[in-house]
């Protein structure tokens, strides 16, 4: 079955510097996917490529089974918030949301009303504060009732209580709607609330994709006296080392229980998992894969 | 009841709902009968993927804990309040006269907890293994 999202190996050079390369992932059907990863990894030109603003350099992207550059009914069923939620600013609330519905062939304007709550609709988009920005921009987004939903950076400008009520409309939104939803965020904080997916970009294509289970399960921390370090049965790939005097902590990839007495094995919170991860990847010039990743810190 | 999240608990959201409800459970603060909240009430509180809660009702569901009754909601259908909940003062009396022992020996709140946890995981490991 086709994701309502798909990649295989899609790249876009720019001037010839890589922007994105070897990108291969899916978004299934009915999920929410947090798309990461450090500044200039990539997460915005794979939006662009996926509402067809941008060619693909090399291999194929496909939007809801479909070619974006070649099928304006698949954008049509796309809602795309592109970064700082581009709206008219001299329009109110209530003309943004009267152009949408003139301007959709498909509209639900009593869904956008819902979403929108008690916000006062003569208001101009200009004096409006961030977060009631980014709530008309969702509302506008889901109201197409899409059957994807690409949000660009939503969190980017605003306060954390501002990012945890658009969070909430947009749960709300997808517990109503059912859609697909790919969040490109490098702010991670609450990120586990809203998604069941998380890719993380870097180094030129996906360092990690997963359920948000799988990552938690298939890491670990281990604390333990400092020593020259050798292999750790259980571990896959050390992703990060970091010693303090006589103490050494690992982030580890594990492929089976570490059982080693040695080594004091505790979970790690998704949170930090990508912190880590972001910070192991070398930007913006993308290098081949080492085999190892090992890294000192401190 | 309401649903707290530790995004630092290393634990994925779904199991920290089916453990908050399971420890409502034991405490007896929810009983046979009781509705749990929607999941679109859940969504609104807190914030969360919607999917993420439905998954949790399912595992307690499947747990025999908790019902689905289509278009009315999910509601508790047995309760884990257990015997042992009459030894619960006597436990904590003894964990306060434990945490006394072990401020006089100067040993500060931090310490408590990695000193607890790190037990009773050991504790745990070994039951399991």
């Amino acid at each position: 079955m086709s994701a309502p999202l798909e990649t295989v190996a899609l790249g876009k050079r720019f001037r010839g510097r890589w922007a994105l390369r070897d990108c291969t992932l899916r978004a299934p059907e009915q999920t929410v996917v947090g798309l990461t990863g450090p500044n200039g990894a990539g997460k915005s030109t794979l939006l662009s490529l996926a509402v067809g603003l941008l060619e693909p350099t090399e291999g194929t992207i496909r939007v809801l089974g479909r070619d974006p550059r070649r099928s304006a009914d698949a954008i049509a069923e796309v809602g795309y918030v592109a970064q700082d939620a581009p709206l008219y600013r001299s329009f109110t609330v209530a003309e943004t949301l009267e152009f949408a519905r003139a301007t959709n062939v498909r509209w639900d304007g009593a869904l956008a009303d819902e979403l929108l709550g008690g916000l006062s609709r003569q208001t101009r988009v200009s004096a409006l504060t961030p977060g009631e920005r980014s709530r008309l921009a969702l509302a506008v987004a889901l109201g197409k009732r899409p059957g994807l939903v690409l949000l660009d950076e939503p969190f980017a400008r605003l306060d954390p209580l501002a990012a945890r009520a658009f969070l909430q409309v947009l749960m709300d939104g997808v517990a109503e709607t059912g859609a697909t939803v790919v969040i490109a965020t490098r702010v991670v904080t609450d990120i586990e609330r809203a998604c069941e997916r998380i890719v993380l970009l870097g180094e030129g294509g996906v360092r990690l994709d997963g359920t948000v289970e799988e990552l938690l399960e298939s890491h670990r921390l281990l604390t333990g006296v400092r020593r020259p370090l050798g292999r750790i049965r259980g571990v896959e790939e050390i992703v990060r080392a970091r010693h303090s005097g006589r103490q050494l902590t690992l982030l580890v990839r594990t492929n089976g229980p570490v059982l080693d007495p040695t080594w004091t094995v505790e979970p790690i919170g998704l949170e930090e998992l990508l912190l880590a991860y972001m910070a192991t990847v070398e930007l913006p010039t993308p290098r081949p894969p080492e085999p190892s990743r090992l890294r000192w810190h401190g | 009841m309401e649903f707290h999240l530790d995004p630092r608990s290393g634990l994925p959201m779904y199991l920290q709902i089916v453990q908050q409800v399971k420890d409502a459970l034991r405490l007896g603060l929810l009983d046979v009968g009781d509705q749990l909240p929607t999941v679109r009430e859940v969504v609104a509180a807190i914030g969360i993927n919607p999917n993420t809660v439905a998954k949790a009702y399912r595992e307690l569901e499947r747990d025999g804990l908790v019902v689905a009754r289509p278009g009315r909601g999910t509601f508790v259908a047995s309760s884990l309040g257990s015997p042992s909940v009459e030894h619960h003062d006597a436990l904590r009396r003894g964990l306060l006269a434990w945490l006394r022992e072990a401020q006089r020996a100067g040993i500060d709140e931090e310490s408590i907890r990695a000193l607890v946890s790190s037990t009773l995981r050991e504790a745990l490991d070994r039951r399991v293994a």
